[in-house]
């Protein structure tokens, strides 16, 4: 009998607990934060309105709302990770072990890796592509509500699976990509990789949908005039992007299955015997890997694109080649992704052809550069705090492309792959690019959605920690790598005289931190004095696209009116124009909040869950219980509501003008 | 304070190496030198989009007191300039393109080093986790320790009876995977005589970080000496002897073995095969009669 009720939950037990005092810390502290969260909404009676306003919305302003919290909690949980890294590394040297054990560091690195490209990287993306798209190209929402905040819902279930397996179970140990044979059964027999592998499944799915969501919207939803060379240069990044995830997605889904066919069944696809091919895993993952990357960083050359023209007071430069290069990076992207294993005796020919698709990617990236500065040329730049981002990408960005330009050639890459030189490399271009665009992006378009602006001291102080932080917790990393520092080691000799290095980029990595801090500052500063800092024009920083013609916060509808396009930079041709005579208002249909998203992603947590702990009643449950809410939500007559002409009227009459 | 960062900088380096950079072997120096080139074309384009990102920051900036600066709201693009700057950076990658396809071929890993002097076998296995080295045709072994003698080249076949990894000493040069079923190979060559750092660079589990090895380069007559000395080492590689060293340990100490059994390492990888394939791939692996 007890047998038999052990039997229903598979492979879970008493022993899933943490064991480790530094995760069973963590684990507490998360315990401790959720049911603080709990305390106050209970306390404020707010559980009725997060459910109305934003679990069961469909307004892609608050789904991207909701993406970026999620993305910023999981930076400060992948920051946490990167602290304990950095501290193992300065004191895990001779007779010393630092402060984890090797387990565990293998845990935090896998974690970190995965947190930070899946949960922040992609839901900072997401966010602001929710956010900013639909106004940009005029339009009143997305080709797909419902399935909008399906994506939103499997990505935020993703993320409850990686943060859960702190508290249940383990993570995986074998690195973010975790390539076979480590990461099947025989060498990695417990739970850790099948949390990796369902938190990505389920978010990547969610990936995939939103790009297909979000490419149709820019396709088919553009305001009339709009033609897809009058788009502003963000959306066209986003295409680009989301063309990317479209293709690159699957090949995950995919991988990522088959991987999980071998652990939970037996299967032979990667296996080292039984006619298995580790290789053949490798090559799948940097076909969906490399992609990603560009995935990342695109949108965040968008938002460049966006800024620099309009605190330069001047159209951007060269609209043309800017999307050309766009389009350069989005093919070469998928012709490079060898390059990640040049060492793995690939033949002279290929890794040299590899080797020259990858260098060629500099020549679009390079083209980029130089039109923003251009843009920036005979302007009238004013430096605020998204400006002072883009200097330090500008700067370090261009650097860590230098890096990829000679690991690009097979010949050296042969002495520095897979050492700290790459990891500066890559966190090169991920941090400087990706983080500080979408930082640059969140500070530019923060007053357009929340209605005021943040605090520009703070804002900037916190920019310039970041890039001295960042110098200094990555500039060592270079040195290390060709002092024959391999990554991901959790305890060194003192005969190899690395340590001073590693200490000095734990003190980067402390100057991140408390320019993190300065951020929180900043949020909470600016919340407190945002009566001296009110966005009342729609337009607070005198920019040149749509969404700033439309009120901050807009409207949930966007537009009033929906904009007619003459050019392109369409706002800022408007404003200089005459000023179009008053139009009637007409009643506009919006969708209808719906639980069905936050549904499907509890659901898709349930499969997940079932699938890792091997409890398989409740894996095909969920399935069923997913397919039947898509189903029911997909049948559903009575989904639009009616917003009145006189509504409209009422909510336009409060708008306050320049 | 920079004064005192460049004395401390310097004071560092001139206390460790940074073998990379300052390479003891001639593979090793060859990559060297191709950094070097690739930094050099790199400064190319690094130092214009600098000197231009201050030029233009400090003069166009809004408030620039001199009130001198042009500003043309409108100016959007400007065919020649554009086409400039898609020709220049595409010219210096040209120009790497032809580096990266020669290097590619000359310092192919997998291609013998040209040398008068007869070459020496060395297989190294990867286990979990510990570095064997076998040298064939001398019948000796040793763990997590590898001898070399300076001059001579070095034709390592390389594979796996655990998970991946990557064989790499820096100071000698390119690393290759270590991958279980299938043998890889290096070809490498010491030019100073020294003890070199050497590990996986390639995560594989518990014991990872204490993979590493040191690389020790002598005169061919004292390798010779040694090998005749290891010849005596009262511990042969016999299979149970290899089948005890292929269990998992951590931190493993350095040991001997002589009698090596003949063809443990094709062995090694045949096992993993279907032994339908056996047979045929025993004819293509290198080295297979020994």
């Amino acid at each position: 009998m007890i047998s038999a009720i052990a039997g229903l939950f598979g492979r879970l037990n008493g022993t899933a607990l943490p064991h480790e005092p530094v995760t069973q810390g963590g684990a507490v502290l998360m315990v401790l934060s959720l049911l603080a969260v709990a305390a106050i909404l209970t306390y404020f009676k707010r559980w009725k309105w997060l459910w109305k306003e934003w679990l069961t919305s469909v307004d892609p302003k608050k789904i991207g709302v909701m993406y970026i919290v999620i993305a910023l909690l999981m930076l400060a949980r992948g920051a946490a990770d990167a602290v304990m890294m950095r501290i193992q590394q300065a004191t895990s040297v001779g007779a010393h072990h630092g402060i984890i054990s090797s387990d565990t560091f293998q845990q935090v690195f896998s974690a970190h890796g995965t947190i930070m490209i899946f949960f922040v990287g992609m839901g900072l993306m997401f966010g602001l592509i929710n956010l900013v798209v639909p106004l940009q190209i005029g339009a009143r929402d997305v080709a797909f509500p419902t399935l909008n905040a399906i994506s939103f819902w499997l990505f935020a279930s993703g993320m409850v699976l990686v943060n859960l397996s702190l508290v249940v179970g383990e993570f995986s140990a074998a690195g973010w990509l975790a390539y076979p044979p480590l990461s099947e059964l025989k060498f990695s027999p417990g739970v850790g990789v099948d949390y990796w592998i369902w938190s990505l499944e389920v978010a990547g799915i969610g990936s995939l949908l939103s790009a297909i969501n979000f490419i149709t919207t820019i396709i088919k939803m553009r305001a009339p005039g709009m033609n897809l060379m009058k788009m502003p240069m963000f959306v066209w990044s986003v295409l680009g992007s989301l063309s990317l995830v479209a293709f690159a997605f699957p090949i995950l889904t995919v991988t990522l299955t088959l991987l999980f066919l071998d652990r939970a069944l037996g299967m032979h696809f990667f296996t080292a015997i039984g006619g298995g091919n580790p290789m053949m895993y490798v090559n799948l993952i940097w076909a969906w890997g490399h992609p990603e990357v560009y995935i990342l960083v695109l949108p965040a050359f968008g938002v460049f694109s966006e800024i620099v023209p309009a605190y330069s007071r001047k159209a951007l430069f060269g609209y043309t080649s800017m999307v050309w290069a766009i389009w350069a990076i989005v093919l070469l992207s998928f012709l490079v992704w060898l390059h990640h294993f040049f060492t793995m005796g690939a033949g002279a020919n290929v890794n040299a052809f590899f080797g020259i698709m990858t260098m060629l990617i500099a020549v679009p990236t390079g083209v980029k550069i130089f039109n923003w500065l251009f843009t920036m040329y005979r302007g009238r730049v004013h430096f605020a705090s998204p400006m002072i981002w883009f200097l330090g990408f500008v700067f370090l960005f261009t650097m860590g492309g230098v890096a990829g330009v000679l690991m690009a050639v097979p010949a050296i890459d042969f002495q520095v792959h897979n050492s700290l030189f790459l990891v500066a490399h890559f966190h090169t271009m991920i941090v400087t690019g990706v983080v500080f665009g979408f930082f640059a992006g969140i500070t530019y378009w923060f007053p357009k959605f929340v209605g005021f602006k943040l605090h520009e001291g703070l804002g900037k102080l916190a920019a310039k920690l970041w890039i001295v932080g960042f110098v200094l917790a990555f500039g060592p990393l270079y040195i290390l790598g060709l002092m024959g520092a391999t990554r991901r080691l959790d305890h060194y000799d003192p005969s190899t005289g690395w340590q001073p290095l590693f200490i000095i980029a734990g003190i980067g990595v402390a100057i991140i931190v408390a320019g993190a801090a300065v951020q929180i500052l900043q949020l909470v500063v600016s919340i407190i004095q945002r009566n001296e800092n009110l966005d009342n024009t729609g337009d607070i920083w005198n920019a040149r696209s749509l969404e700033w013609s439309t009120a901050s916060p807009p409207p949930h509808y966007n537009f009033a009116h929906v904009p007619v396009v003459q050019s392109r930079d369409a706002w800022w041709v408007q404003k200089r124009g005459k000023k179009p005579q008053s139009q009637p208002y007409h009643s506009i249909k919006a969708p209808n909040n719906t639980a069905s998203g936050v549904l499907a992603g509890a659901f898709s947590f349930v499969i997940g869950f079932g699938a890792i702990w091997h409890i398989w009643w409740l894996f095909g449950a969920g399935f069923l219980a997913t397919i039947l809410t898509v189903i029911i939500r997909s049948s559903s007559e009575d989904n639009e509501h009616t917003i009145s002409a006189k509504e409209i009227a009422a909510i336009e009459g409060q708008r306050s003008y320049a | 304070m920079v004064v005192g960062l460049l004395a401390a900088a310097v004071w560092y380096f001139h206390g460790h190496t940074v073998p990379v950079l300052e390479p003891s072997g001639t593979v090793g120096h060859k990559e060297r030198n191709l950094i070097i080139v690739g930094l050099l074309l790199a400064v190319l384009v690094v130092v214009p989009v600098y000197a231009m990102t201050i030029f233009i920051s400090l003069k166009y900036r809004e408030g620039n007191p001199k009130h001198k600066a042009k500003y043309s709201p409108d100016w959007d693009g400007d065919r020649r300039l554009e086409l400039t700057w898609w020709a220049i950076p595409g010219i210096i990658i040209l120009v790497l393109s032809v580096i990266t396809w020669n290097s590619s071929h000359a310092l192919d890993p997998f291609k013998p080093l040209v040398s008068d002097k007869p070459a020496l076998s060395i297989q190294v296995v990867s286990l979990d986790w510990k570095w064997l080295f076998i040298y064939p045709t001398q019948g000796i072994a040793s763990v997590n320790y590898l001898r070399v003698p300076v001059g001579v080249p070095l034709n390592f076949e390389v594979t796996s009876d655990s998970v991946m990894n990557s064989f790499w000493v820096p100071a000698l040069g390119s690393q290759i995977y270590a991958m279980p079923g299938m043998s890889t190979q290096v070809h490498l060559m010491a030019s100073k005589a020294g003890g070199f750092y050497g590990s996986s660079a390639n995560i594989s589990g518990a014991g990872f970080a204490g993979m590493h090895f040191t690389t020790q380069a002598v005169s061919q007559s004292q390798f010779s000496g040694w090998v005749k000395q290891r010849q005596q080492s009262p511990q042969p590689l016999s299979q149970s002897a290899y089948d005890g060293l292929a269990t998992p340990t951590l931190n493993n100490p350095v040991a001997f073995y002589s009698h090596v059994k003949p063809g443990i390492f094709d062995d090694i990888i045949l096992k993993y095969l279907p032994p339908s394939d056996r047979e045929a791939a025993n004819l293509h692996i290198p080295g297979a009669s020994i």
